[in-house]
């Protein structure tokens, strides 16, 4: 095939595009052409495909993301703002913070391995872009119904690619979410959390500047995996009849990573770049056209000089493809001998690709043939915006209120407690998360199933962070407004648990197709909810990710705001931890309970939604994270209440070290009784263990938050007894933990 | 004293390693893959991790790099040497240990706090153990069912070189439930679990892998 120049495309204006093969629309098509004042050469169609598709111009949310800008809170701890590669926060002692989380969506129900690797893999380079060592990593997971037979061919493979990568590069997996509901069969979501550190001056950004710096491509070879990823897989609906798209999702190598990262941090450690990008979706398309813009602007590549891993890919494909493990820096030409010599030290191929140069155009020639002559501005940044239609959807008018057992009788208490714990979604996660190491690197303080992740930072200090992720799909469902706001204070609710400071937010909103109006009401009701608690709580939004035609047919799944928010603990050694760790202790919750039953898990066993997502009272929640953070000394352990609710919470807490409780419920003072004060999901609420000699400690400490406090029990036994219902641990533990293992082998 | 343990492309547990030596009271030195150098350490430790990315056979490449050269030489000259989890591996690729890790019994990646017995507290790295002590110490990895002809086995049960085994249940199918060995000499030993893991109560199931290193520090000593 000849090649398609600049010059080609001057003199054959009228030559015929796939442009909408590669996803484009007519009217965005035209734009390019208004941008370059001619036809874009089949290079510069791919540039333009892949950059302006939905994941990568956010063009149907960029409207609503402003708000995340609009509405941010004055913060003293960000030190990069939305718009880097991650958000990084100062925490103190020099030592800065980066996290972020990213779906990969698309590509695990595809091919559930590798799709599930690569998203691990890809939001890791973004961490280590920022200049840190990532130290830690966490996976929201969401699947179809458990038994579906979908479920078992997606969820096996995402675990172990999960796993396989995150395991294989040496990062300890410290917790996540495994929630299955019927919307997610077909659309699985699996997000990926990185969280790393660095000292403030290490701290890099992606750009280009300074002509005659040079540009440097290194890592891994360009090979055919993933060419269009974006544009295809990512901004499209499955439709069936259509050919296979396994070509489309990339293929990963972890060692590659791994000494990727290795070799990354030593070339940081010697200051040897200017700015540095890693190449994630668009690839190379995506790593010029935004280093250069953020950049002087000009900046030529010699396509030809990239790598190859199959030589037959042509000047378009190289553009396109998204294989992994790669990364593009600009360096000084006098730093590049000893960038060169690291490189060669940890075998990674690094090849100098281009240049930066005078002028505000990104100019890219194969073989001497100038291919792409374009704005890089354009391709990055000024691509398409749509403000689309929303509408309030109309299954909201006919939602029924939630019709449940009350329960009389001991037998009733235990068999729906054991019906609710061993169900899939509060059933013990060990099966998945015994495939994925926690412990590499040896700090590791808390992992999953604690409330929160927590890693020691400094091991003279004892300086640590905590994050937590979490998301209720079917409160945002009822009310997507509230449910964004609740799903921050539960994973803020989450850090504070085990005694760290809430510090600043990442977000992952994974939604259907944003060409359904109704889909776009919940979107950017999402939006305001969450920039709206963001400023309410005072904690800055640092980056994130939309996932959008998550939707098969015209089935959406749940709309799912996944939250990860970070904190900082000064003392690890302080943490608490959520199992009950000895016999004759006081059993607490903090907190009152009312008839949450909507979108409670109880609920879903019952299978029913109800009609309202509770009320949040974010000036309570502030409180109660206050009196949690200046009670942490007088707390034997602590465990939120939420999906679940008392009932999954005592279960948990018990198990974990089989210390049983006996346990009184003053059921006739909550409204709904006794099912209510174990099953409803009211916000806000706290179980806590202390030892009596700090009882009234507590008691005091409370009351000054204006907290109530209810006394539920003591600890001890081997047995769970709920008023007159007697539940052995062991019974206890078995339908808790067999659930699992029994679906999935 | 200076314990040293070595970086391969791949090696995770590296870091751990070397604060599990300082944390026991000797000098940590790094050692790198592609260098023949032992820097005068008096003792290896051949740390976790996907060295190579396990494509081939696990261990299969590192088997050869030049620091290997140097360690086998001095492993046959008594030297100590510890290897844990891919550097057992490693050290089974290296003929310096008999038999073979392989995929688990249940095809999947086994992370769990895991209890094990001491079986031989005369080696280097186990000598501040009793016999039949009682630990708990996490085991990682996707090939760690240990698999070994009848002979060997039987030489390794009769000649007391089995050094840990797993209590419980055997999370992977290793033959006779082992989960470390020595060589007949007695001062190289691989392991399955992580020691190195199990250092801190803060960050580890328990502090029991920390008499790993404290052992071969003092058998340095009053060698």
């Amino acid at each position: 095939m000849s090649l398609d120049t600049v010059a080609v495309a001057t003199a054959h204006p009228d030559t015929e595009q796939p442009w909408r093969e590669l996803g484009l629309k007519e009217d965005e098509y035209a734009r390019i052409k208004e941008i370059l004042g001619r036809r874009p050469t089949s290079s510069e169609l791919a540039m333009y495909s892949v950059m302006w598709s939905e994941h990568c111009s956010y063009k149907s949310s960029k409207v609503h993301l402003k708000q995340f800008g609009e509405k941010a809170p004055h913060s003293d701890a960000l030190l990069v703002g939305i718009g880097e590669n991650a958000g990084v926060v100062d925490i103190g002692q020099g030592y800065a913070v980066t996290f972020k989380i990213e779906s990969h969506n698309h590509p695990s129900f595809v091919e559930p391995y590798q799709g599930a690797a690569t998203g691990v893999g890809g939001i890791v380079r973004d961490i280590l872009t920022m200049g840190a060592r990532p130290i830690a990593v966490m996976d929201p997971l969401r699947f179809g119904p458990a038994d579906a037979p979908d479920t078992r061919r997606v969820l096996p493979g995402i675990v172990a690619g999960v796993g396989g990568y995150g395991n294989c590069l040496g990062l300890p997996n410290i917790g996540g979410e495994v929630v299955f509901d019927a919307t997610y069969a077909g659309n699985p979501l699996v997000n990926a959390l990185c969280v790393g550190v660095m000292r403030h001056e290490d701290i890099k950004l992606a750009t280009a500047h300074g002509t005659g710096n040079l540009v440097v491509l290194f890592g891994a070879k360009t090979g055919g995996d993933g060419i269009g990823g974006v544009s295809v897989l990512a901004s499209e609906t499955f439709a069936s009849g259509k050919a296979a798209k396994r070509p489309a999702v990339q293929v990963g190598d972890p060692f590659a990573e791994k000494v990727l990262i290795e070799c990354s941090l030593e070339i940081f450690a010697e200051d040897l770049v200017v700015g540095i990008q890693d190449l994630g979706g668009a690839g190379l398309s995506c790593a010029t056209s935004e280093l250069a813009s953020a950049g002087s602007g000009g900046m030529s590549i010699q396509l030809e000089k990239v790598p190859l891993r199959d030589p037959s890919l042509s000047p378009e494909e190289i553009l396109m493809s998204e294989s992994q493990e790669r990364m593009c820096a600009i360096i000084e030409p006098s730093k590049l001998s000893r960038f060169m010599k690291i490189c060669k030290k940890w075998d990674v191929t690094a090849t100098v690709i281009g240049e930066v140069t005078e002028g505000k155009h990104l100019e890219i020639t194969f073989n001497g043939e100038l291919i792409v002559d374009v704005p890089p501005r354009t391709v990055a940044h000024d691509g398409p915006v749509y403000n689309r239609p929303i509408a309030r959807p109309t299954y909201l008018d006919s939602l029924a209120p939630t019709s449940l057992p009350t329960l009389d009788s001991a037998a009733e208490i235990k068999s729906e407690l054991l019906a609710l714990i061993s169900s899939p979604n509060i059933a013990d996660k060990s099966w998945v998360t015994d495939q994925y190491d926690r412990y590499v690197q040896g700090n590791s303080v808390l992992a999953q199933p604690e409330d929160s992740g927590m890693v020691r930072i400094d091991e003279e200090t004892n300086l640590g962070v905590a994050i937590s992720t979490d998301a209720n799909a079917r409160w945002s469902y009822l009310d997507p407004y509230n449910g964004a706001k609740l799903a921050l204070l539960e994973s803020c609710r989450n850090i504070a648990t085990t005694g760290a400071k809430p510090l600043a937010v990442t977000n992952c909103l994974n939604f259907g197709s944003p060409e359904d109006p109704g889909v776009m009401w919940q979107f950017a009701e999402t939006v305001r909810g969450l920039a709206d608690i963001c400023l309410e709580m005072g904690l800055p939004v640092t980056g994130g990710n939309v996932s959008f035609y998550n939707q098969t047919g015209s089935v959406a799944i749940l709309p799912t705001p996944v939250i990860g928010v970070l904190g900082v603990i000064q003392d690890v050694t302080k943490r608490t931890k959520m199992g009950i760790p000895a016999a004759d202790l006081e059993v607490l919750q903090l907190g009152n309970t009312a008839d949450n039953f909507s979108g409670s898990e109880w609920a879903h066993i019952h299978g029913q939604l109800g009609d309202l997502a509770p009320t949040p009272d974010i000036e309570m929640e502030v409180r109660l994270i206050n009196l949690l953070l200046e009670a942490q000394p007088l707390l034997e352990s602590a465990h939120d209440l939420s999906d679940g609710g008392l009932a999954a919470a005592l279960t948990e807490a018990t198990l974990r070290n089989s210390i049983g409780a006996t346990i009184s419920l003053p059921g006739e003072y909550i409204p709904g009784g006794v099912a209510a004060a174990l099953f409803a999901e009211t916000p806000g609420r706290i179980l806590i263990t202390v030892d009596p000699q700090n009882l009234a400690a507590l008691e005091a400490l409370a009351a000054k938050f204006e907290i109530p406090v209810h006394h539920l029990g003591k600890t001890g036994g081997d047995i769970l007894l709920i008023n007159d219902a007697t539940i052995p641990l062991v019974e206890l533990k078995e339908a808790h933990t067999a659930t699992l293992p029994r679906l999935f082998g | 004293m200076r314990i040293g343990v070595v970086t391969f492309p791949g090696s995770l547990d590296d870091s751990s390693a070397l604060r599990a030596i300082r944390l026991a009271g000797g000098v940590p030195v790094p050692l790198f893959h592609a260098s023949d150098d032992l820097k005068e350490v008096e003792a290896v430790v051949l740390p976790g991790g996907f060295s190579y990315g396990d494509y081939l056979r696990c261990g299969a490449i590192s088997r050869f790099a030049p620091i290997m050269s140097s360690i086998i030489i001095a492993a046959e000259h008594g030297f100590p040497v510890l290897g844990i989890c891919n550097g057992f591996q490693i050290l089974c690729e290296s003929h310096l240990l008999p038999g073979a890790l392989t995929r688990n019994q249940g095809l999947h990646f086994v992370c769990t706090d895991q209890p094990l017995t001491v079986e031989n507290n005369s080696t280097p790295w186990t000598s501040g153990y009793t016999k039949g002590d009682r630990l708990v110490i996490p085991i990682k990895n996707g090939e760690g069912s240990f698999q070994a002809s009848a002979e060997t086995l039987h030489e390794l049960e009769s000649e007391g070189r089995v050094v840990l085994r797993y209590a419980g249940t055997n999370p992977n199918g290793s033959k006779n439930d082992i989960a470390g060995i020595t060589n007949a000499r007695g001062n190289v030993v691989g392991v399955m679990p992580h020691p190195e893991q199990a250092i801190e109560s803060l960050t580890g199931p328990s502090t029991d892998g920390l008499t790993f290193f404290t052992s071969v520090l003092h058998s340095l000593v009053g060698r």
